[in-house]
């Protein structure tokens, strides 16, 4: 039992989930406190994993349970994401009235879900972890009730995620078929040859993982649900679960599944292709702000994916990276979308951005630094995230990925320019509100700084990365 | 040399941008915010120039070599100069002051914006032109982009959002693919640091794709036939200060990119292409300067001049002898001071009429005789007259281009004639002929400002035109360095049976 405490930021987060349960239940009107003692909690839960050994390299619970260097940076990265969600977007959810005690209380769920799938190193625990994130988020997604849009996005992810669940459940039984153990080290183990029942379980596991980072063809949700869903669950979609389920698709992907890349490398490299190519050609023609960063975001998986189809463990690095940058990019994407307020409304058509600049130039000002590192352009942070990738594809002499990557880029670089334009060349509208609360400004200015400064010290997060080992 | 000059001029525009943006003025004071900038860039003119007193032109080596790591093990900051490369950063330190002292005329609206977009560019400019790493020259070629794409979009004319756009997409279209070449060429050499790359060479079976990957790159950026179309389209929306930076930096970028890398690292590529490089220039010099005599917009027709002289700085480069390279430099540089006077002169006349169509001129010697002599010196640089720095490119490159191939350098001569019909046809039409235009009578010669910008650009002109020693001396070497080491002229040979 003295293993129990590595997964002592688990269990702190279960207790703090009961307790806020209990104490929301029987104090009125405490939507405040409980979300603040959430965020609360997260700080916590990020101090102790931070304080937990690094040295340390285990598995528990009959090895089902990993803690080593990936699980401690992506949770690390998780929970550091779920906290500056919270801090962004608390003025949202009082002003949209979706301030109730459950709120905070699903985000906890979800996130403990995740990182019990960050640290999974077993079928069914991973698939445990999996379906505690996804129910939360069905709830979330619809939690604006009263609203036709979310509940049909709330609708709609929820039919679609169970059936990719299925699919991905249908795809376990038939691994564990074929070789008689659901731990990912034993099915390393028992599965030397190629049987045409592992290739379909594997095939069906990626479906349902392709589906949760909305990668193409399993995308379809993604806008819908993007744009439906309250802005504050919005960025929550756009963050938290694709990290849950890129280092699944690591895990799954480099340790039992390591020796048949053969068989995964070409789905993988057709998901990367058709995400970054569709992704960015489905952008050009939004209207609203989220499902343009909707259609961006799958691009954008394309890309951490071209990192995974590698092969190589500079390949699941540069993917990392990738996200990472991702994260911070998106963050001050949607801190921005948070700030076009006026009169207790919110905004979300590119039109509203017109002209943004002359009244509002220090916000389109990071707005246009978040664009153009969306699009990858030197010297902000976006560029050395798809640098990473490219160095990684190109030493596989994967020159094809790299080409087509890199074309969808400056057709991606369109659409951004497209949003630049609207803010900066076109003529003013209505000023909007320039009262935000600090939580909101500082997750802006820390972002935009990062990625502003990135260039200056590259290494920083690169060798924090290179640490991580996969095997 | 302890003191990092380099990284000092490159810094230096970005600290007085951030100065600039974090200092609060009210409207009244924008002018304070002007004067940061010109002090600011002169400051960076007069380092440079120190930075071209102390450079030692004798050597061969690159100088003031600075060296930091950088993403670690993989890419290393690293700047440095030789004789090329240091006359590229006077220019773009010379030109961008001229550029903040013309800005009070054109800029209506956010000058303080208008300021750090420039220092911002400049910043980039200067990094462009010494950096001795493949990844760190991508990273200050690229990013140059995003002030400019501002520039145009913000300040400039009625279909600024179409030229922006077409501005950034294809030059970002033409660059992708050399990154995938830079990238390359680290997994196959181990190094992206120029100098190593110099001495290990690369293997002559990846040089051809290499070659053309960077060639992308730098055609677009040059901008070579058929694929200028973006030039003229973006010179003529942007405001004075964008097209005189356009015109006489971003353009010099590509033709340096062409001696650093695609002849530099790439020897047998660049012979195996020079019949490409040579039709394209030829194209790029008849064909555009038949379409300059047809426009009827004075700033395209400028903008067309611009395509049909970078086609004579490609030719001379890939004569790949000394004369043709030192003239492709030469070109570059007086190339870059008179077409930054001709825009300058075309947005004075601008200011004052609002029109850049040639047929609403005329008559302006007897409004404006001060004007009028200017843009004589100019127009003469522009065709190449002997006595001004026009002519030293041209004969250089032309003979270059006569020592390697007669039918070439004969079709090349015919541009300068082309080059010499439309000049002087826009010269007759603006400044001579009758007076028809009535808002022409009311316009005023030139203010105090612009007779100092233009004069501070007719002095070079002249002066390199008498006495090109300078500029040639500081070339000379690293030019017969960077043909001696990569055995060019022994290659020529042996293609050409010697």
């Amino acid at each position: 039992m003295e293993n129990l405490q590595l997964i002592i930021p688990e269990l702190f987060i279960s207790i703090m989930i009961m307790f806020l349960l209990i104490f929301g239940v029987f104090k009125k009107n405490s939507s405040l406190v409980v979300y603040n003692l959430t965020t609360l909690s997260l700080v916590a839960a990020l101090a102790l994993i931070i304080n937990l050994d690094t040295q340390i390299q285990s598995s528990l619970f009959n090895n089902s349970y990993n803690i080593d260097s990936l699980a401690r940076f992506m949770k690390i990265l998780l929970i550091l994401s779920g906290i500056f969600v919270m801090l962004s977007s608390s003025k949202y959810i009082q002003i949209s009235k979706i301030s109730k005690i459950e709120y905070p209380i699903l985000i906890l769920c979800s996130i403990l879900g995740m990182m019990v799938m960050i640290s999974s190193n077993d079928l069914i625990v991973f698939y445990m972890g999996l379906e505690l994130q996804s129910l939360a988020l069905y709830v979330l997604a619809s939690f604006n009730r009263d609203n036709l849009l979310s509940t049909e996005s709330g609708l709609k992810y929820f039919v679609l995620s169970a059936l990719s669940s299925g699919l991905l459940l249908y795809g376990c039984s038939l691994i564990y078929g074929f070789s008689e153990t659901t731990n990912f080290n034993q099915i390393m183990i028992n599965t030397k040859e190629i049987e045409y029942g592992l290739t379909f379980g594997i095939v069906f596991i990626l479906v349902g993982l392709a589906f949760k980072i909305s990668a193409v063809p399993f995308h379809m949700w993604a806008p819908d649900v993007y744009q439906g869903s309250p802005t504050s669950v919005t960025v929550f979609f756009a963050l938290l679960p694709k990290i849950a389920a890129l280092t699944v698709f690591i895990r799954f992907l480099y340790i039992p599944f390591y020796e048949l890349g053969d068989q995964w490398q070409m789905i993988i490299i057709f998901l990367s292709i058709a995400s970054m190519v569709f992704g960015a050609v489905a952008a050009i023609g939004q209207k609203n702000l989220k499902r343009l960063i909707a259609y961006s975001s799958i691009s954008h998986m394309g890309y951490a994916l071209a990192g995974l189809s590698t092969g190589t463990t500079q390949g699941v690095q540069s993917s990392i990276t990738y996200i990472t940058i991702y994260l911070v990019m998106n963050l001050a994407f949607f801190s921005c979308l948070f700030m076009l307020k006026r009169n207790d409304e919110y905004y979300e058509n590119i039109d509203d951005l017109s002209g943004l600049s002359k009244n509002h130039p220090l916000l389109s000002l990071s707005l246009l630094v978040v664009l153009f590192s969306l699009a990858g352009i030197p010297p902000l942070a976006g560029f050395f995230a798809k640098f990473y990738i490219f160095v990684a594809v190109i030493n596989e002499k994967m020159y094809f990925l790299a080409i087509v990557g890199l074309l969808a880029t400056v057709i991606a670089a369109f659409y951004y320019l497209r949003i630049i334009k609207i803010i900066y060349f076109d003529p003013e509208k209505e000023k909007f509100e320039s009262k935000h609360n600090l939580g909101l400004k500082f997750t802006l200015v820390a972002s935009t700084f990062f990625i502003l400064a990135y260039f200056i010290y590259p290494s920083g997060i690169v060798d924090i990365i290179s640490q991580i080992n996969i095997n | 040399m302890n003191f990092p000059v380099l990284s000092s001029l490159i810094l230096l525009p970005t600290i007085g941008a951030l100065f600039i943006f974090f200092v609060r003025s009210s409207n009244s004071q924008y002018q304070s915010s002007k004067y940061v900038a010109l002090f600011i860039t002169l400051a960076n003119f007069f380092l440079s120039l120190y930075l071209w007193i102390v450079f030692d032109k004798s050597i061969v080596d690159f100088q003031f070599v600075e060296e930091r790591e950088w993403i670690s093990g993989f890419v290393n900051y690293k700047v440095g100069v030789d004789g090329i490369s240091i006359l590229f950063i006077l220019l773009t330190t010379f030109i961008t002051p001229i550029c903040v002292i013309t800005v009070n005329a054109t800029i209506k609206n956010r000058l303080k914006d208008f300021l750090i977009a420039i220092l911002i560019l400049e910043t980039f400019m200067i990094g462009v032109f010494c950096s001795l790493d493949l990844v760190v020259f991508y990273l200050f070629f690229e990013a140059g982009l995003i002030p400019m794409f501002l520039i145009i979009g913000i300040w400039g004319g009625e279909r600024r959002v179409y030229s922006a756009f077409k501005f950034f997409l294809y030059t970002l279209l033409g660059s992708v693919l050399m990154l995938v070449a830079i990238i390359s060429i680290y997994w196959i050499t181990g190094t992206t640091d120029v100098i190593k790359l110099y001495e290990l060479g690369i293997d002559a079976k990846y040089q051809n794709l290499l070659w053309l990957a960077f060639f992308s790159s730098f055609a677009v950026k040059t901008p070579m036939w058929p694929v200028h179309t973006w030039l003229p389209d973006a010179h003529v929306e942007a405001p004075t200060a964008g097209s005189v930076l356009l015109a006489a930096i971003l353009l010099k970028m590509a033709g340096y990119g062409f001696i650093r890398f695609s002849l530099g690292l790439f020897p047998d590529a660049s012979l195996y292409f020079v019949p490409l490089v040579y039709t394209l220039s030829l194209i790029a010099i008849i064909y555009t300067s038949l379409v300059a005599l047809m426009q009827e917009d004075m700033k395209k027709l400028i903008a067309y001049s611009s395509v049909a002289h970078m086609g004579f700085v490609t030719l001379g480069i890939f004569t790949m002898t000394q004369q043709g390279i030192e003239g492709s430099i030469f070109q570059m540089i007086s190339h870059g001071l008179v077409s930054a006077a001709l825009f300058l002169c075309v947005g004075v006349v601008y200011d004052r009429l609002h029109t850049r169509l040639i047929n609403r001129y005329g008559g302006l010697v007897s409004i404006m005789p001060k004007y009028a002599i200017v843009f004589m010196v100019f127009t003469l640089g522009a065709l190449g007259l002997p006595g001004t720095s026009g002519f030293i490119g041209e004969f250089l490159v032309l003979m270059g281009a006569f020592k390697k191939n007669i039918l070439v350098a004969t079709i090349a001569s015919l541009g300068v004639i082309l080059g010499a019909a439309y000049m002087l046809w826009l010269y007759k039409r603006i400044i001579f002929g009758k007076l028809i235009n009535e808002d022409v009578k009311k316009m005023v010669d030139l203010k105090k400002f612009e007779i100092v910008t233009l004069w501070l650009l007719v002095l070079p002109i002249i002066f390199f035109g008498f006495y090109p020693e300078p500029l040639i001396n500081s070339i000379e070497v690293s030019v017969a360095n960077m043909i001696d080491i990569n055995d060019l002229d022994k290659i020529n040979k042996l293609v050409l049976g010697e």
